[in-house]
């Protein structure tokens, strides 16, 4: 639309004017090529970062094939890695936080569109939306001093004492009190709750007045206009609001190392120490070099694909709203 | 009769469950805030920050007290404003680009879904790609001791800004109206004149806004740095500017994830932690307060 509303002018324009419209597109050109350069410049940092993690992680995708994804070997002297155990710490870890998230970020958003006094609305949702801002390592050290002791202290030690050891309830209840895939999901799902719940705050604001009061009309309580009517009618972005959420827990690194135990095995319980992709590499990249360090970079590209996966998912449900 | 009472019941749970998941989201913000509070504000004096973290490591049990922060707080001051003013600089292009000039083209979907990407990146794997990179430079040109270094750790947050930048630009200008840019083209501005003296000009507080919430979000970031910046006991000093740029450099969050571990430093990873969730929220509250009032104008 520019360019040819500016070949109009440089029609009508005497001599004089031409040659300053003309001077001006080769700086106008120049901008515009500025403006696109730094565009590209988008696709060359993430084909940059990828780049970086496949080069680096080569020796470790070669020496152990399609092996390094399944197996659990982490033996540092013997220089054989594999990532299955840090792979299954992400994955669980955000499952679980998400089934911890989901059901909070729903009711934290039908509450503030639904029934929350309006003076009230707009702090609160601001309070959440501020949570968002605070750096991961704070949750890790809250996490850490005060929120792990307390559910080791009066929730898990309690019930790990009051059953015997060899019961179905021991067993689920045994573990590591200080830092373990449980404490590691809830503070995850504390960290995405209000990306989560600012979404679906959006999206239950754009279901149309219209269709809500004509369920409210027909006298359905509000646990029925949100069931029936809204839940159904936002769903595609929910789901995309969700993966949302899903990509920011499997990448979440600083707040999971401080919770989740660190230990190089499959955890036995809920309540058992793990580690996550992130994690592992925030603990053990500083001092690794050669063959570790690579499968550490190789794990790195691992999250990266599947975070892209997760990602990309998550915006095509979301296209048609703008987040 | 019996229905009427199910439904008000199944109501009244409903309203009772989405009160108390409300509930426990602002609780956990309270407790968060007493944690660092209680814990942080006593370390919040003169001596914690104006002395270098480096005399916290001593190792005599009396020794902790004569150290404090400053070297992390200048580093993290350092490399933040280094990397807003290089996201800034690519950012404000790039959003310009998207908005004026992509429109619904291919490319420019394309770039927006990299940048969605990009900005929901685990921040870790942007800070080990760098290192990567660094690492095999510097031991081709045979000088290891600078794989670690405060521009590392700067180039790394610059990618972590750059896609708040790029989204909040690509909004702000589509926000302006259509008319304004009609009115400076039938002036006879050419296009990219109305951009930067227009455009860019109406839409300046959004711009701020922006580069406020990438700010917000890159100073407290600890995972990239772990493997670029690396932490350093010693704070840069600004005579020697440029070689403490170029050396291990300290941050805030750095030091939180080294002083935690001991009992004799923790309080000092406290007050750390409180000082930077006081700048990130004190920052994202201004970003908010301005973007309410362009929102108004």
């Amino acid at each position: 639309m520019g360019s040819a509303m500016g070949s109009q002018t440089m029609g009508l324009g005497s001599v004089d004017a031409t040659a300053r419209i003309n001077r001006g597109s080769w700086g106008e050109s120049l901008f515009r090529s500025a403006c696109f350069g730094a565009a590209t410049f988008l696709l060359v940092a993430l084909g940059g970062i990828m780049l970086a993690l496949f080069v680096g992680g080569w020796p470790a995708f070669h020496k152990f094939g399609f092996g390094f994804f399944f197996s659990t070997a982490w033996d540092v002297n013997n220089d054989v890695y594999g990532a299955a155990v840090p792979i299954f710490g992400t994955i669980a870890s955000a499952l679980i936080s998400l089934m911890i998230a989901l059901p909070l970020a729903i009711g934290v958003a039908v509450f503030l569109t639904e029934f929350c006094p309006r003076v009230l609305a707009q702090p609160i949702s601001t309070v959440i939306d501020l949570l968002a801002g605070i750096p991961s390592i704070v949750y890790g050290m809250w996490g850490f001093f005060v929120f792990a002791p307390l559910i080791a202290n009066h929730i898990q030690l309690p019930l790990e004492s009051a059953f015997d050891p060899d019961s179905f309830w021991g067993k689920f209840f045994a573990g590591v009190p200080n830092g373990n895939l449980l404490i590691a999901s809830v503070v995850l799902a504390i960290m995405i709750l209000p990306y989560m719940s600012s979404v679906f705050r959006e999206l239950m604001l754009s279901v149309p007045a219209s269709v809500r009061e004509a369920a409210y009309g027909l006298g359905c309580t509000t646990f029925e206009v949100v069931r029936s009517v809204m839940l159904p009618y936002i769903r595609r972005g929910m789901i995309g609001g969700t993966m949302l959420g899903l990509g920011r827990a499997l990448g979440e690194t600083m707040a999971v190392t401080f919770v989740i135990g660190n230990a190089h095995n499959f955890p036995s319980s809920l309540f058992d120490a793990t580690s996550t992709i992130a994690s592992t590499i925030a603990n053990e990249f500083a001092e690794a070099s050669g063959m570790r360090a690579a499968a550490l970079i190789a794990m790195g590209l691992v999250l990266f694909l599947i975070t892209f996966v997760v990602l990309a998912i998550a915006r095509l449900l979301l296209r048609s709203q703008k987040f | 009769m019996n229905r009427a009472l199910r439904r008000r019941l199944a109501n009244y749970i409903f309203v009772g469950a989405c009160l108390l998941a409300t509930g426990l989201a602002v609780l956990s913000l309270t407790s968060l805030f007493i944690s660092l509070f209680w814990n942080g504000f006593s370390g919040l004096n003169m001596l914690t920050l104006t002395k270098d973290s480096g005399l916290i490591a001593a190792q005599d049990p009396n020794g902790p007290q004569l150290g404090g922060l400053y070297d992390g707080i200048v580093g993290s001051l350092v490399m933040s404003i280094l990397a807003m003013v290089a996201a800034l600089f690519i950012g404000i292009f790039a959003g310009t680009w998207l908005a004026e000039y992509a429109g619904e083209s291919h490319t420019g979907n394309i770039i927006r879904f990299l940048n969605d990407v990009l900005l929901s990146a685990p921040s870790i794997l942007v800070g080990l790609a760098v290192y990567t990179y660094i690492f095999i430079v510097m031991t081709w040109h045979n000088t290891p001791q600078y794989t670690y270094s405060g521009l590392a750790g700067a180039a790394a947050l610059a990618i972590l800004a750059l896609p708040v930048i790029v989204r909040t630009t690509e909004d702000m200008l589509l926000l302006q109206p259509a008319q304004l840019r009609e009115a400076g083209v039938a002036l006879g501005a050419s296009r990219g004149l109305v951009i930067r003296q227009i455009i860019w000009r109406a839409a300046r507080t959004g711009l701020l806004t922006g580069g406020l919430l990438a700010f917000a979000r890159i100073s407290g970031e600890t995972a990239p740095l772990l493997f670029t910046a690396f932490g350093n006991g010693q704070s840069i000093a600004l005579r020697h500017f440029i070689s403490g740029i170029a050396d291990k450099t300290s941050a805030l969050p750095l030091l939180i994830n080294s002083l935690y571990q001991s009992p004799l430093t923790v309080n000092f990873a406290w007050t750390a932690a409180l000082l930077i969730s006081l700048a990130v929220l004190a920052v994202n509250i201004l970003g908010r307060f301005l973007a309410r009032g362009s929102r108004h104008s």
